[in-house]
């Protein structure tokens, strides 16, 4: 696992508790997150990989999983 | 830690409450009895570039840090709690569009809504749905691949009367989103709410759309992410608004207590001198105190991007909604019949207050976010 998974995973598992995350776990289609975390997890990943996220980056699939996330990253930086 | 305001951040505070102790608290009984406030004073505080606070200078906005902008809230707020709302939707509906609007509805809408020439407000609520934002029932039909048709019905929006700009919520093939909408869009019709027991010169609306035609390049961000982000977005900044204005509420309170139990005398004494007053001055001294500084922190925590401050902002709104509720309360018994007057300011406040236990989000929307905060933040 890379970086950035590790440091998204991290993230993650402080919300989402009680369950085996994996790279390619669907963290929206779970039903794992509500949406105030949804915001949260926006602002983690400007704040953490100083990014912005911005109009054309919201699409789902774009969130779904901590690989989806990464390649966001990779993508914008 | 420090807690500690920079020099500059205290010029801004002394100008802010200059221009609040000159231009708003003469005027504000008045705005609550003809439920308006007057263009005069829109145009001045657009003049001082507080509708585009938080925007950057590009945009004619005041680029104010978070704690700046608390600053600003909190005198407003103290001054006349509609005249802040006023503010804060010009701000709410600003920053959103900044965040997510497209590049064209930002060289559009910006620049005139910070210097005031368009008005906007924000249009979630409908009769049936409040507190359950999720399932709003305004629809956005897709006509073409060029339009949309909006149908739907919007209650209790802040400006809505005078308003020329709508930050719309709706569901686009069931999906929720945001559109913006002007106010001469054929099919919108705007009917008045007066009477609301405080904020009462709010000028709300009912708005009702009417196959309403819509270019699709209205959308503000995209179908399906109308409440997750841009909805919060606006709603977070409300929020915070709200939770500074109940400190200003608080203060103005508190000082007009102050002032009033030194001057009247009752058994013969001073009432600052009667225990169970100095009860009352010493418990909204110490809520308020409390409230501040979780604006502080929330506000900090905004400013460094933090993802918990979203939730701190939650706590904040909460706790200072209902202390100001209190402290209004307990302002009107320490000025007696005179505290229950027209004439008096703290009545005002007093059901100003109450408006801001219900607004973006009601208390019990909140207590029921915090404590789930508090199982993720402090479980094993
Ligand atoms: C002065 C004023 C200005 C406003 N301006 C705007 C505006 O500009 N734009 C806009 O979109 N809206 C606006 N509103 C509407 C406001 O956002 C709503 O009133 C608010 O969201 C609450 O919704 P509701 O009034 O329908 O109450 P409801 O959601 O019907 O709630 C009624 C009561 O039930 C409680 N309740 C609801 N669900 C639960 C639950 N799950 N558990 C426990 N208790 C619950 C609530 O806390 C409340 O006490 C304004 C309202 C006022 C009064």
């Amino acid at each position: 696992m890379n970086d950035r998974k590790t440091r998204i995973k991290t993230f993650l598992v402080r919300y989402i508790r009680n369950y085996e995350l994996n790279d390619d776990t669907d963290i929206f289609g779970g039903g794992l997150v509500n949406s105030l975390f949804a915001m949260q997890l926006i602002t983690f990943l400007e704040k953490e990989f100083t990014i912005t996220i911005e109009d054309r980056d919201l699409k789902l699939d774009n969130f779904r999983t901590i690989n989806a996330m990464d390649n966001l990253i990779e993508n914008k930086t | 830690m420090e807690i500690k305001l920079s020099e500059q951040q205290k010029r801004n505070q002394t100008a802010f409450r200059d221009f609040v102790n000159k231009e708003i608290i003469p005027h504000a009984n008045q705005h609550d009895k003809e439920e308006r406030i007057p263009d005069e004073l829109i145009k001045k505080l657009a003049r001082k570039r507080y509708f585009g606070a938080v925007l950057p200078e590009q945009y004619g906005g005041h680029a104010m840090d978070y704690i700046t902008y608390g600053l600003l809230n909190e005198e407003l707020g103290r001054g006349c709690a509609s005249v802040r709302a006023f503010m804060m939707m010009q701000n709410m509906v600003a920053l959103t569009i900044h965040k997510w609007g497209s590049e064209e509805q930002k060289e559009r809408w910006l620049g005139r809504i910070a210097s005031g020439e368009t008005i906007a407000a924000f249009a979630l609520t409908e009769p049936e749905v409040g507190s359950d934002a999720m399932h709003i029932e305004t629809s956005f039909t897709d006509a073409d691949d060029s339009k949309f048709i909006i149908n739907g019905h919007k209650k209790w929006i802040t400006l809505g009367q005078i308003a020329d700009l709508f930050l719309v919520f709706g569901k686009k093939r069931g999906k929720l989103s945001a559109v913006l909408v002007e106010k001469d869009t054929p099919g919108l019709t705007k009917i008045p709410i007066g009477g609301m027991l405080g904020v009462r010169a709010s000028m709300l609306a009912e708005l009702y759309f009417d196959n309403c035609s819509v270019p699709q390049e209205n959308l503000v961000g995209r179908a399906g992410f109308g409440f997750v982000p841009v909805g919060i977005t606006a709603l977070n900044l409300g929020r915070y608004s709200i939770a500074w204005g109940c400190v200003g509420i608080g203060q103005a309170c508190l000082e007009a207590c102050i002032n009033y139990a030194s001057n009247r005398r009752q058994f013969g004494d001073y009432l600052k001198n009667h225990q169970l007053i100095q009860e009352m001055i010493a418990d909204m001294t110490v809520n308020l105190k409390a409230g501040r500084l979780l604006c502080y922190q929330a506000g900090q925590m905004q400013e460094e991007g933090h993802e918990n401050a979203i939730m701190e902002i939650m706590v904040a709104k909460y706790f200072t909604s209902k202390m100001a509720c209190t402290i209004a309360s307990n302002a009107v018994q320490v000025h007696g019949a005179v505290g229950c007057s027209s004439d008096s300011a703290v009545q005002r406040h007093l059901r100003d207050a109450k408006i801001m236990e219900i607004i973006e989000g009601t208390s019990q929307i909140h207590q029921i976010k915090i404590a789930d905060y508090a199982y993720r933040e402090y479980a094993e």
